[in-house]
């Protein structure tokens, strides 16, 4: 997994609420057995007409946003299905973090294993970061994961939270698989111990 | 917390599975959880193989692991390959992955094969008291039994599959109780669609759900698993109802499930499975059956429900601007307009299937909606068991033939037309009476309009042509 530190890149509103994962990456794209190439079929339905030309009133195919790595859209963003699809297609069309009123938890969790980080502010905050980019689209936002810190230039700081694990996951680029192995024994002492309680697991 | 505190502090039923779980809490909270079961199939798991072989990892558990294939497949023609190369691919890749890791898989010539949340418990995979996940959202179905069953992305299928546990934070705990008697007509369906509408698609976010009261407690399994089924629908990962003696019930004897000395031990352990009385829940609903009509969804969220007396809403009945922004986009999409009676609400197709709704009950439901009336002119209805097993009960107890005799279309076990990710699927603008769990854009097809329902009221649906009150059928 790729480390995040700092994200300093342009950001696009999607203003939208109840964003499901059937939107994000619809399920003729699921049959992929691999992880990458999903970006260019992300939002597919309302990124591109059924004839698939680009769809103008579509915010990331609006020229000013091309190259955007930050989404800031509305509440319960990636509600739906569990496919980390969701997140592989976003990551794959180069967005590294999300910032939204809230998000469905299946999707949060899938994020941060993928890199992505999502981060909940609260509704004026996002709203506010909406207008500005609406406004000045050619301006960065930086995001500071150690510092927990989203800046727009001199203009605006909002801080953020994130769970301390998932934050020092995502500061190191770490593998959980890779962390949990360390604990075998641990693991294999439990399985003996729950063989008394519940033989029938 | 220790045993001795234990003893003293009520606990909920989730809090008791948690802690049964728990290898080991870090400080900030986070538990490494031990996972008893893992249902897998075909669309999530390609790149958790893919990770494991990567990394010359084997699989912790084959043992406590069970493959399906439902997604992708077919729901006719099962002796010819699958058409769509895709397909075929991803089906044959978890063949081949179970073969190399030792995985037991129920293949598709396999008469057990079916949606791998009808599966878990038809098998006694599923049984109380257990965690268990899947890649797939609907797994919260299994918390019927008293398990604690929630979804998880491809990254933690590898992680099951190679350490047989989670990192996860608990969650916080909400009870929904509905109290009193359904009415006639009114189904498991039509309660946990009212509740989802009363709590919003993100109120249970964060939350582990227990569903109680005389209601529920009336529920067969099959209706609990309804129930459970949906409460991702309303946000919240998983879903769960104690068990009692018709849990013990619907177990015994089935092809997984403990027996002899182990059995009694396995109920006498299920039977504490229950909050205890003072429990503290984050979060408490209370709901009257009598209240509950037999309900559809009029959008395109699973919150935008109405009992079918109503009429479709107006954006302006809406108080938030994003929803009301919202509403106005789903009307567009649904071909909607506002103030219509939903009766008068007219369809192309009807789907009878899915996790949610495939069970013998819920196609015993249909058949005696169905009777020996007819399928309405010009309306297309699928009946897509949720199982081999389910098919063959409805084939031996006549179900298969009254709905053939009515014009239903009787096909093969799997996903289908819930998320069409096979052939079956809406075209454009095809408006669908569906007893599914998602109404989302495009869910059924691209510009296909979904209406969710139960099994009984789809039926009525299907005969008259139009949405349909069941309870003038």
């Amino acid at each position: 997994m790729e480390k995040f530190t700092t994200l300093s890149g342009l950001a696009a509103p999607l203003r939208m609420i109840n964003v499901d994962t059937d939107i994000i990456i619809p399920k003729q794209f699921l049959k992929t057995i691999k992880r990458s190439g999903l970006g260019v079929h992300a939002f597919n339905d309302i990124r591109y007409n059924a004839d698939g030309t680009p769809r103008p009133d579509f915010v990331l195919n609006k020229p000013e946003y091309a190259g955007t790595s930050i989404l800031i859209t509305g509440e319960n963003f990636g509600c739906g299905s569990s496919r980390e699809h969701a997140p592989w297609a976003i990551l794959d069309m180069g967005i590294r973090c999300v910032i939204a009123e809230s998000f469905a938890d299946i999707f949060y969790n899938n994020s941060f294993k993928n890199g992505i980080l999502p981060i909940r502010l609260p509704k004026e905050q996002v709203e506010a970061l909406m207008k500005e980019c609406e406004e000045n689209s050619s301006a960065p936002l930086t995001i500071d994961l150690e510092k927990q810190t989203i800046t727009r230039g001199n203009k605006m700081s909002f801080p953020f939270d994130v769970e301390p694990f998932r934050k020092y996951c995502l500061l190191n680029g770490l593998d959980d698989i890779g962390l949990t192995e360390v604990k075998a024994k641990t693991i294999s002492a439990f399985e003996e111990n729950d063989k008394n309680k519940r033989p029938w697991i | 917390m220790s045993a001795a505190i234990h003893a003293l502090t009520p606990r909920t039923l989730f809090q008791k599975i948690w802690d049964d779980h728990t290898i080991e809490t870090s400080a900030d909270g986070t538990c490494l959880i031990y996972i008893d079961r893992h249902l897998v199939h075909e669309v999530t798991s390609p790149q958790a193989f893919e990770g494991l072989r990567a990394a010359g990892r084997a699989v912790r558990r084959p043992d406590a692991t069970l493959a399906v294939c439902d997604h992708n497949v077919p729901t006719s023609n099962r002796d010819k390959a699958i058409e769509d190369p895709e397909s075929r691919i991803q089906v044959q890749t978890l063949s081949d992955n179970c073969a190399e890791f030792g995985v037991k898989l129920f293949d598709i010539f396999d008469k057990r094969q079916g949606i791998v949340h009808i599966i878990g418990p038809e098998q006694g995979f599923t049984l109380p008291g257990m965690t268990i996940v899947c890649g797939d959202s609907h797994t919260s179905t299994h918390g019927a039994f008293g398990s604690l069953a929630f979804g998880i992305g491809t990254s933690e299928v590898e992680h099951v599959l190679a350490t047989q546990t989670l990192i996860q934070k608990p969650a916080k705990s909400m009870r929904i109780t509905v109290d009193g008697k359904l009415g006639k007509g009114v189904y498991a369906k039509d309660m946990i669609l009212a509740i989802i509408g009363h709590i919003g698609t993100a109120g249970g976010t964060g939350y582990v759900i227990e569903y109680g009261g005389e209601a529920v407690r009336a529920l067969s399994m099959e209706g609990r698993m309804t129930m459970c089924n949906m409460s991702i629908e309303g946000g919240a990962r998983a879903g769960m109802v104690a068990p009692d003696d018709t849990t013990f019930n619907y177990i015994k004897g089935r092809p997984m499930a403990p027996t002899g000395d182990v059995w009694d031990k396995a109920v006498a352990y299920w039977r504490t499975l229950k909050s205890d009385d003072g429990a503290i829940y984050d979060k408490e609903i209370v709901l009257k059956a009598e209240d509950i009509a037999p309900t559809v969804t009029w959008g395109t969220t699973p919150e935008d429900v109405l009992p079918i007396t109503g009429h479709v809403p107006a954006p302006q009945d809406f108080k938030d601007e994003g929803k009301r922004a919202s509403v106005e986009r789903m009307l567009d999409y649904m071909g909607l307009k506002a103030g219509t009676k939903l009766t008068d609400v007219t369809i192309d197709k009807v789907f009878i299937g899915s996790c949610t709704n495939a069970r013998i009950e819920d196609l015993r439901e249909v058949a005696k909606v169905v009777g020996n009336k007819h399928v309405a002119q010009g309306v297309y209805a699928m009946v897509v068991p949720g199982s081999g097993l389910v098919k063959e009960m409805a084939e031996r107890e006549g179900i298969a033939d009254t709905l053939k005799a009515a014009g239903f279309d009787w096909r093969e076990a799997g996903c289908s037309m819930c998320l069409a990710m096979n052939a079956d699927k809406l075209n454009p603008g095809e408006r669908c009476a569906s007893t599914s769990n998602r109404n989302f854009e495009g869910r059924q097809g691209r510009g296909g309009r979904t209406h969710l329902m139960s099994p009984a009221m789809a039926a009525a649906a299907a005969i008259t042509g139009k949405l349909t009150d069941v309870r003038e059928i």
